[in-house]
């Protein structure tokens, strides 16, 4: 099992592989935020966890189209179909890789980049935490979608449009954890159901996808 | 007995193309299907790979027994050729990679980025995995397209010494290898085109 992660994160890291764009696509969109939206740093700070979070969930949409349509292409899927992992693996694995390759990046350069719109000070660490929380429910979800899309030409668009909506209850608990953290509010109830929402979705969703991907590969 | 295949019935994109199919491989036998493009070759193996359902019948197969090599490789492009049959290997707990390398000739190749390759070294690339399965089984898709003379008798060769060791190959392959295989032509099994398959696989 632990081969196919090491093939998916050394792809990932070969030329052409993709690692680091989802990186730099949320570095160019957080700075692009200030050009929008103006200097003023009491607007910025206040806007700074929800902005943060859309710049991770949009870098995080951007590599999805990739994750199972390049195994897709070449064979590879139909050749794990009839090997000893079961597709419940493959799903979970490849979403783990998708999540170290991209999530966690996002999640380490986060607390910086809360730098450029002016996040208090306290708001950091809990902006890590809630990113550290939502980011593989975002991989997983993404997954799920990528394997209901498999095998369509050009289903990168559709893929976005399936997958978008359910990312709203990660945003919207992940983003109050973020901006609570910032005022220095309670938490406990968002982290609690963002923790929730990932458990439930890490838990659950391999099994969802396998059984679509194998009905999109007959 | 290897694979056991009774009134199978098997259809592609919702309408049966062979029906009534049955036929039985033992240990150490090999297995030619042919039949003219279109007439279901593609469609039967991936049926017997447990990719697709079968409309009707039963195939009887122990549980992972085994490989299938379809139209594609499913070799990694940015990987060496070495890093993809390590992967196969890793994945299917097979042991020995210098004996795939070798039986195909791959040894003097193993550094380079499978994406360098000619589409003859990547299939003989693609093909070595079968012999990491460690599978008494082999389902092969028209396994010699691309291959030049001496590639196919590398096939050949280690087809045999599959044979040999008490395996079993199926080839959907328009050439014989000269393996002595029998030969299971699908053209009386072709199914009307009246047949209807059922409404849940003709939805999805």
């Amino acid at each position: 099992m632990i081969a196919l992660l090491q093939r998916d994160l050394r792809l990932a890291t070969r030329a052409g592989g993709g690692f680091g764009l989802a990186l730099v696509f949320f570095l160019i969109l957080v700075l692009l935020v200030p050009f929008g939206v103006g200097p003023d740093t009491a607007v910025l700070a206040k806007i700074a966890p929800g902005m943060l979070w859309l710049g991770a969930l949009l870098a995080c949409l951007l590599s999805l189209d990739r994750l199972l349509a390049l195994d897709w292409e070449d064979g590879a899927l139909e050749l794990l179909a009839t090997s000893p992992l079961p597709m419940e693996a493959v799903i979970a694995l490849k979403a783990l890789a998708h999540w170290l390759t991209t999530g966690l990046p996002l999640v380490l350069v986060a607390p910086g980049l809360g730098l450029m719109l002016s996040l208090p000070a306290e708001g950091y660490l809990w902006l890590a935490v809630s990113l550290a929380l939502g980011t593989p429910t975002l991989s997983m979800i993404g997954c799920f979608g990528a394997a209901l899309t498999v095998g369509i030409k050009r289903g990168g668009l559709l893929l976005s449009l399936l997958v978008l909506p359910l990312y709203v209850p990660t945003l919207i608990f992940g983003a109050e954890v973020a901006r609570r953290g910032a005022e220095g509010l309670e938490l406990a109830t968002p982290l609690l159901l963002l923790a929730g929402i990932s458990c439930g979705t890490i838990a659950l969703l391999p099994f969802a996808a396998g059984t679509v991907l194998k009905m999109n590969l007959r | 007995m290897v694979l056991s295949v009774s009134c199978l019935t098997v259809s592609r994109a919702g309408r049966a193309v062979l029906s009534d199919l049955s036929f039985d491989l033992m240990a150490g036998q090999a297995l030619r299907v042919q039949g003219r493009n279109g007439v279901g070759k593609t469609t039967l193996l991936r049926c017997l790979a447990g990719l697709q359902p079968a409309l009707a019948g039963r195939i009887e197969i122990a549980a992972d027994s085994l490989a299938y090599a379809g139209h594609a490789d499913g070799v990694k492009l940015p990987l060496t050729v070495l890093e993809n049959l390590r992967f196969w290997a890793d994945i299917f707990e097979g042991r020995d990679i210098d004996r795939a390398l070798d039986a195909f000739d791959l040894a003097p190749l193993s550094d380079r980025l499978a994406g360098t390759l000619s589409a003859g070294q990547r299939r003989r690339l693609g093909l070595a995995r079968l012999l990491l399965t460690d599978r008494p089984l082999w389902l092969l898709d028209e396994p010699t397209v691309s291959l030049d003379d001496a590639s196919v008798t590398l096939f050949a060769a280690a087809v045999y010494n599959h044979l040999q060791a008490e395996g079993a190959v199926l080839i959907a392959s328009h050439i014989d290898l000269g393996l002595s295989a029998e030969v299971l032509d699908l053209e009386p099994y072709r199914a009307g085109w009246s047949t209807q398959a059922s409404f849940d696989e003709a939805f999805l």
